[in-house]
């Protein structure tokens, strides 16, 4: 199946490559309008996470109205069909919800035809807990207690350890509707592997893209569990928190080591300035920290990245994903992520990138 | 004589070609599910749940044969009567004109995409059916199948299986319908004539003669059932587990489980799912099997008279 799929892509890209080598690419250094985007024309192609995909179709109307001559594709067929795309030397770039290691790095360096393939973190997220409850309007939960509802321990809204960090509110006497993802998902991946990590002893089944836990309820995509949430009482679950404000969910606050966090992109930014870069060189591979006592930093993050060539991108590529990348890595362009419920990358974390994206040639 | 040969040859390749494609499908997904099947560390058959790219997999298709066989059962039962009765509301009882909307509604329906009937039954049945499934709690609550212990009512096999039951009644009815018509005339005005009310010319007369087409309506949708993909990916909980109580959130079934992991799976998942899918043909290629005996059996029956 999955060769299948494969073959026909690369049947796919091929014809688009003959019609666009003509087209070659110049860094033609014009910008225009009121952006400061240093400007390349030409075409490429990009594919993989479907997480950071309103992120960079925002960014990818922004650069191609600024830029003329400019067509970015991308397509979110998922991080692994990114990886392995990007790896055939389909696309110019792949978007990937964890930073491509091991194997699937060693191929991709492969396919750089004279240096590393490196890993550009670019888009951050978080994932909240959204309820629905009538008449609780602040909801704290400790990982503790977030852990326990999830895996069935607490069933009822007035459970005494959801009450002991929410004196002063009145939590009903009702069960606790949980909600999780029936499908396969990066979301889950966060969420269970923050739990795994910031409440160990509460949740002790297997983190990864599948709920492993027992009881509650799936519903398929982010969509589906953050309707159920909204049309369903006394309910909870977790939705990135770009779906959350769009829907305008209440959302938990949660209670770490370093206080009462909102989930805010804001909050969520610092918690990713604690993650340590585990790469080398100038791939940035991160290794966030669940359990950061830092100061009002949202723990429950995830960083999306960028894995393309430090060096060795055909020379028809190279200059519209270095100038891409470079707007994307901007002050200005990260700012915008903000008002679509995205996690800028920390001003910490964004001088290595943009050093990174600078290294690409 | 050249015209024959052609011909011959002709519909022997198309005959031949079904075979090959279904053997090649069999013999794919068999290929493909082999590497999952060996590193699997757990049992394939008994194990409740599908971890297949966790470290070390562990999956298995317990769960989802029973989630797979009980909403079916719960379509059939309330799908086969209610189709049945409509054929013979259309066929026999009815003014022809009045007949022939009802069958065209009937018709209609059949043509109405899955999807619409997971989305229809995800935002408007899920929600009016908790006081039916409460009902059944209430009042059926001693039989363990109508127990629900978690007081709530959204996301079970049983909705999943009332939306079913509602896909696959107009394929029932349309093909039972046809079978009804072709009762011989003559056999139901001799009923009539020695003084058998309609129901018992239906049951003496209709019934008989048309018993392998009813069976073989009621395995097009069992098929169409088992097979069900998306509607039921929407409505299920998709929890990997065996719960007897049918109005509780739970149920997966093979085909839900392949449409919403797909996406996302690794090299081991995808082969797993494969696998899963493996179990399911050999499912649907069983029941039509039995399906295909009993209809022969029956035919020399009715032949036989």
């Amino acid at each position: 199946m999955k060769t299948t799929k494969t073959v026909m892509l690369t049947a796919a890209a091929a014809a688009s490559v003959f019609a666009l080598a003509a087209c070659g690419s110049s860094g033609s250094n014009t910008s225009s309008g009121n952006s400061n985007i240093d400007c390349a024309s030409g075409s490429i192609k990009a594919s993989g996470s479907s997480a950071q995909k309103n992120a960079i179709t925002d960014w990818i109307n922004a650069y191609q109205e600024a830029c003329e001559g400019a067509t970015i594709d991308y397509q979110a067929n998922g991080s692994g069909a990114g990886i392995q795309d990007f790896i055939n030397a389909q696309t110019a770039f792949a978007g990937t919800d964890a930073a491509a290691k091991d194997k699937d790095l060693d191929a991709a360096t492969k396919r750089c035809a004279s240096g590393p393939a490196i890993n550009i973190p670019m888009v951050g997220g978080a994932v909240v807990a959204a309820y629905n409850v009538e008449g609780v309007d602040k909801l704290v939960l400790t990982p503790k207690t977030l852990a326990g509802i999830f895996s069935n321990k607490i069933t009822k809204w007035n459970d005494p350890a959801i009450a002991a960090d929410n004196q002063g509110t009145k939590l009903p006497d009702a069960n606790i509707v949980q909600f999780h993802r029936s499908d396969s998902s990066g979301t889950t991946a966060n969420f269970t592997d923050f739990l795994s990590q910031a409440a160990k002893a509460d949740w002790t089944y297997e983190p990864g893209k599948e709920w492993a836990a027992p009881g509650g309820q799936g519903a398929k995509g982010t969509e589906g569990v953050t309707s159920a949430v909204s049309s369903t009482a006394n309910s909870i679950g977790y939705v990135e928190l770009s779906f959350a404000q769009d829907q305008k969910l209440k959302t938990a606050t949660l209670k770490t080591a370093g206080g009462e966090v909102e989930p805010t992109s804001e909050n969520a930014s610092k918690a990713i300035a604690e993650a340590t870069v585990v790469g080398s060189g100038n791939n940035l591979a991160l290794e966030l920290k669940y359990d950061t006592a830092a100061q009002s930093a949202y723990p429950i993050v995830l960083v999306t990245y960028e894995l393309t060539c430090e060096k060795g991108l055909p020379e028809n590529q190279l200059g519209l994903t270095k100038s891409f990348l470079t707007y994307t890595s901007s002050n200005d362009a990260q700012k915008q992520l903000t008002e679509i419920g995205y996690v800028p990358i920390p001003d910490s974390l964004l001088t290595k990138v943009q050093d990174a994206v600078k290294a690409i040639s | 004589m050249n015209g024959d040969k052609v011909f011959f040859g002709l519909s022997r390749a198309a005959g031949v070609f079904v075979l090959l494609l279904t053997l090649g499908i069999g013999v794919f997904l068999a290929v493909t599910a082999v590497p999952a099947l060996r590193e699997n560390t757990a049992n394939f058959f008994t194990t409740q749940q599908w971890l297949p790219d966790a470290n070390p997999p562990a999956f298995g298709i317990a769960a989802l044969a029973f989630g797979t066989v009980m909403t079916a059962i719960i379509a059939m039962v309330l799908a086969v009567p209610v189709g049945t009765g409509i054929a013979l509301f259309v066929a026999i009882y009815a003014k022809p004109t009045l007949g022939k909307v009802v069958a065209f509604l009937v018709d209609l329906l059949a043509a109405v995409p899955s999807i619409i009937f997971g989305l229809w039954g995800l935002e408007f049945l899920m929600g009016n059916m908790i006081g039916v499934s409460a009902w059944l709690d209430t009042w059926f609550g001693w039989i363990p199948l109508f127990a629900n212990d978690q007081d709530v009512y959204t996301r079970s096999i049983f909705i999943a299986g009332v939306v079913l039951a509602i896909m696959i009644i107009p394929t029932i009815s349309a093909v039972t319908r046809e079978v009804f018509v072709q009762t011989p005339q003559g056999h139901v005005e001799a009923a009539l004539a020695l003084g058998a009310t309609r129901w018992e010319m239906i049951r003496m007369v209709v019934f008989p003669y048309s018993r392998p087409g009813m069976i073989s309506a009621a395995m097009l949708g069992l098929g169409r059932a088992l097979g069900e993909t998306i509607a039921v990916a929407l409505l299920l909980s998709a929890l990997f587990e065996i719960n007897w109580h049918i109005t509780e959130p739970g149920g997966n079934t093979f085909a839900a489980n392949i449409a919403l992991k797909w996406n996302e799976a690794g090299s081991i998942g995808l082969s797993a799912l494969v696998a899963s899918g493996l179990v399911l043909f050999l499912i649907t290629l069983a029941v039509n099997m039995a399906a295909r005996l009993i209809v022969a059996r029956k035919r020399d029956f009715v032949e036989g008279h």
